[in-house]
């Protein structure tokens, strides 16, 4: 762990537009909706199968719950519904990537549910990997670092980082009107 | 074979620190015009282990420092110096200053130093006046002249023969470390002596064949030399004596030509205590070597018997394990007795584990009490009221991190006490009242929590002028009958702690809201009790430890929640005609008399599937702050012994929830935060 964790840094800074070193990176690729999208291989703890997980009160939908990963206690999110999908049933194929998202606090640890995991991509140029186009207001692609084009489609790399930020997915819920104001209301 | 000194420098801070610890507590107890001798002693060797620790790891201020505090204090041993009032509060000064250097040393911050300059000559001054009274009394001390580098009684040129035992690489120290040490002293003249060295195929390169004769010419005391040796004293052959020339100077004895002899043998006498003193310490360094290896982490000193009460339970947890696999390799349903019984120990063994193991967290309370001693001298000192500390069961033992966090609030309270609570002896005496006025702290177990009591025997809380400004401010509501507690309840408030009118407490509520935030986070609570002209006894209730907790498991719907055992005053079920709607919104239970508002978890916490209707579920009532409130659950499950998780520190604060456990079945279980509830059901 200790050397894996001394490599992140210069992997999660880097802006993939501007440097064109040969380098290897490694990112873990998997399904969401029939899309394809990556995440740093070193981000990655361990990948799990779903369980039920307890559900914390008043949080935004897309945090299912909190689950025991050997005795830690590590929110689980919903990509699906953060993305604002349609959610689906959990089957047997579903997993959590349990990720190391960093903090100002702090390293959290965070899983995100997702469809299934397929492949790893190696990347041997990081030049490979092109800017996400802007697509206006239509699409947020704030949480996404880049993508590349491979032949049986593209991946949409993912910033974890922003993706899964706890201050960022609660700012978003009160935005939408959430729950927690329900909960002021309640009695 | 060099280690890195780094790894010891926490452990000085922290023995440094209590050492200040001791020579406070010792300077308070000290009375002036008495000498001591265990006392005076006991604080002579707590700054005697800093000067030696500061000078080691190169902190010369507070080398210098201490070494002024040490001639001090060494004169008073030798009843050279009268221990007047003066001197003690200037050494409680210096030993605050001390505090100060250590921790900006610690901090890496800047040390203060015209402040310690200040005390340090205000010391020296103390020492040359005093002295010069006493040695004109007995003529046999040399008439000193005490110049600006610390004074030392024999200051001159030493021979020093340095015979190492062989193994004195072993324990890490190196000659030539000790050597340019010295050679900061002054001018350091060194022969090495070689003629122990055998034949290179056998010698043993780990070993020291070597020793020297050391000159060292320059303004060095005897003690500074030997304190350069302290390290490897017991290690060595070490003599240490003056060089005979012109510049020595008469030394103390009376009879020069007896000197060298009589001299010698005096020394070496000084010189096994302080070898002694040495070992000591160099002992617990070792000790503590591995546990202060985490150094900002912090740490803990633990009795040796508490360690060995784990290690005897592991012993019979380790029994109980093989038992058990051995039932299971060849299990047959008749020896399923066995089996009940085995995990019964293994229950039993497991809860004394947990138990001893949080044992290890706690400490003596006597850690903060010990404080209040200086408090109350200072502080009655500047008010003009003499008072009397009494201080009771400073032995009860609690969880490290409550100690923490308990230990401002308790200042707070004893100085609210001595400011307000105590009146001036004057007022004493027109009251019928002795004129010193009482302190007690106290603390003790009850019902599996741990009870401090802060008392004084001064004007007690004013309850008509709280009153009246509780109905000023809005807070009381004129016509109702408001009980003692719910007025006392008052000085907690903020809007009222920051008010100075009310004449008799005036400032009395200065910063109870903080206080009272700070019980609360550590899970306790705060209570009050007064009596007019008698006193105030203000009592704090904490858990015996925070890291675990008795839980009563409850469902809401398909969650099953937490509330901690301690906060359950009972389970009721509500029938409908015992249920009124206050405005048609808020529900109250009546009950016992008493209206009991009733919070509907499920729909607090949005909760599905839960049950609704009021006869149908539970009611939990549970109190927290003084308050009492009925939380509707489906249902009660069991009771389990529950070690609470941050969830804070992969999610966040969630508003209800105190923090999170794993239970039985690996599933994660959310205990909720009763006083958090009660200040949301105040807020709806």
């Amino acid at each position: 762990m200790e050397t894996r964790t001394t490599d992140l840094a210069p992997v999660g800074k880097r802006n993939p537009q501007r440097e064109a070193v040969v380098e290897n990176l490694q990112y873990l690729t998997f399904n969401l909706a029939g899309e394809s999208y990556g995440v740093d291989i070193l981000k990655v703890q361990e990948i799990r199968g779903w369980v039920p997980v307890t559900k914390v009160p008043n949080a935004p939908v897309f945090v299912r719950g909190v689950m025991n990963l050997r005795g830690a206690i590590v929110p689980v999110v919903d990509l699906r519904l953060r993305f604002g999908l349609e959610s689906v049933e959990y089957t047997k194929i579903t997993v959590v990537i349990v990720v190391t998202v960093h903090a100002e606090q702090g390293d959290r640890i965070i899983g995100m549910v997702v469809d299934g995991v397929s492949d790893v991509l190696n990347i041997n140029n990081a030049a490979d990997i092109k800017e996400a186009p802007n697509f206006g207001a239509a699409a947020s692609t704030e949480f996404i670092n880049g993508l590349v084009a491979l032949d049986s489609g593209m991946v949409m790399l993912l910033d974890v980082d922003r993706l899964l930020s706890v201050e960022e997915m609660f700012s978003l819920e009160t935005m939408r009107s959430s729950s927690s104001q329900a909960m002021a209301h309640a009695s | 074979m060099a280690i890195d000194i780094g790894q010891f420098v926490q452990t000085f801070f922290d023995e440094s620190l209590e050492g200040l610890d001791i020579m406070e507590a010792g300077l308070l107890a000290l009375p002036p015009g008495a000498a001591d001798l265990e006392k005076i002693n006991t604080i002579f060797r707590a700054a005697h282990s800093i000067k030696g620790g500061s000078g080691t790891f190169g902190f010369s201020e507070v080398t210098n420092f201490t070494h002024a505090m040490e001639t001090l204090l060494d004169k008073m041993r030798e009843g050279r110096l009268v221990v007047t009032s003066e001197a003690v509060n200037t050494l409680l000064e210096s030993v605050d200053c001390l505090r100060e250097m250590l921790v900006s040393l610690r901090e890496q911050a800047a040390i203060d130093e015209t402040q310690a300059e200040n005390l340090r000559a205000r010391l020296l001054r103390l020492l040359e006046q005093k002295e010069t009274a006493t040695s004109q009394a007995t003529k046999a001390e040399k008439p000193s002249a005490p110049s600006p580098p610390p004074p030392s009684p024999e200051t001159t040129d030493w021979r020093i023969e340095f015979l190492p035992h062989a193994q004195l690489m072993h324990s890490g120290n190196d000659p030539v470390r000790i050597f340019r040490e010295l050679s900061t002293l002054g001018k350091l003249a060194v022969r090495a002596d070689y003629h122990r060295l055998p034949r290179l195929a056998d010698m043993n390169p780990e070993d020291c064949y070597l020793s020297w004769e050391l000159e060292l010419r320059g303004d060095a005391s005897r003690e500074a030399v030997a304190e350069v040796f302290a390290w490897v004293e017991d290690e060595c052959d070490l003599r240490i004596e003056p060089l005979a020339g012109p510049a020595a100077p008469e030394t103390q004895a009376s009879t020069p030509s007896a000197a060298p002899e009589t001299q010698a043998s005096s020394e070496e006498t000084h010189q096994g205590e302080l070898v002694l003193e040495r070992r000591k310490s160099n002992d617990r360094r070792k000790g503590d070597r591995r546990a202060s290896a985490a150094a900002d982490s912090g740490s803990i000193r633990v009795n040796i018997d508490k360690v060995d009460a784990v290690i005897n339970l592991v012993g019979e947890l380790v029994t109980t394990q093989s038992m058990l696999s051995a039932l299971g390799t060849d299990f047959e349903m008749n020896r399923l007795d066995k089996l009940h019984e085995a995990l019964d120990q293994l229950d039993r063994n497991t809860r004394d584990l947990q138990e001893h193991v949080m044992r290890i967290r706690m400490l003596p309370v006597s850690s903060v009490f010990s404080r209040f001693a200086r408090i109350v001298h200072d502080v009655g000192g500047k008010l003009g009221k003499q008072v009397e500390l009494i201080i009771n069961g400073e032995q009860t033992e609690i969880d490290k991190t409550v100690i923490e966090k308990i230990g401002d609030p308790l200042v707070h309270l004893v100085r609210n006490s001595l400011d307000h609570g105590l009146e001036p002896p004057e007022e004493r005496i027109q009251q019928g009242k002795p004129e010193t006025g009482n302190i007690m702290l106290d603390a003790y177990h009850k019902s599996g929590s741990i009870f401090i009591e802060v008392g004084d025997d001064g004007r007690g809380l004013d309850r008509d002028a709280l009153l009246r400004k509780g109905l000023e401010n809005g807070l009381l509501k004129p016509g109702e009958d408001y009980s003692d507690e719910q007025i006392y309840e008052l000085i907690f408030h903020p809007g009222l702690s920051t008010a100075k009118q009310i004449s008799d407490v005036s400032g009395r509520g200065v910063g109870m809201d903080v206080v009272r935030r700070n019980i609360q986070d550590v899970g306790g609570n705060i209570q009050i009790a007064s009596e007019r002209g008698r006193g105030t006894k203000i009592t704090i209730c904490l858990p015996l430890t925070l890291a675990i907790l008795d839980g009563q498991l409850v469902t809401i719907g398909q969650d099953c929640y937490i509330i901690p055992l301690l906060s359950i005053i009972e389970s009721v079920q509500a029938r409908n005609e015992m249920v009124n709607r206050v405005a048609g919104k808020n529900e109250v239970l009546r009950f016992r008399g008493e209206h009991l508002p009733i919070l509907r978890l499920y729909e607090l916490f949005g909760a599905q599937g839960a049950q609704t209707d009021l006869e149908k579920g539970l009611l939990v009532v549970v109190e927290a702050d003084g308050r009492q409130v009925g939380l509707f659950v489906d249902d009660l499950l069991g009771q389990q012994q529950i070690s609470i998780k941050s969830l804070e520190k992969n999610f966040r604060r969630v508003p209800g929830v105190a923090g999170a456990t794993i239970l039985g079945d690996g599933r994660v279980g959310l205990i909720l935060d009763i006083s958090g509830l009660i200040r949301i059901n105040h807020a709806i």
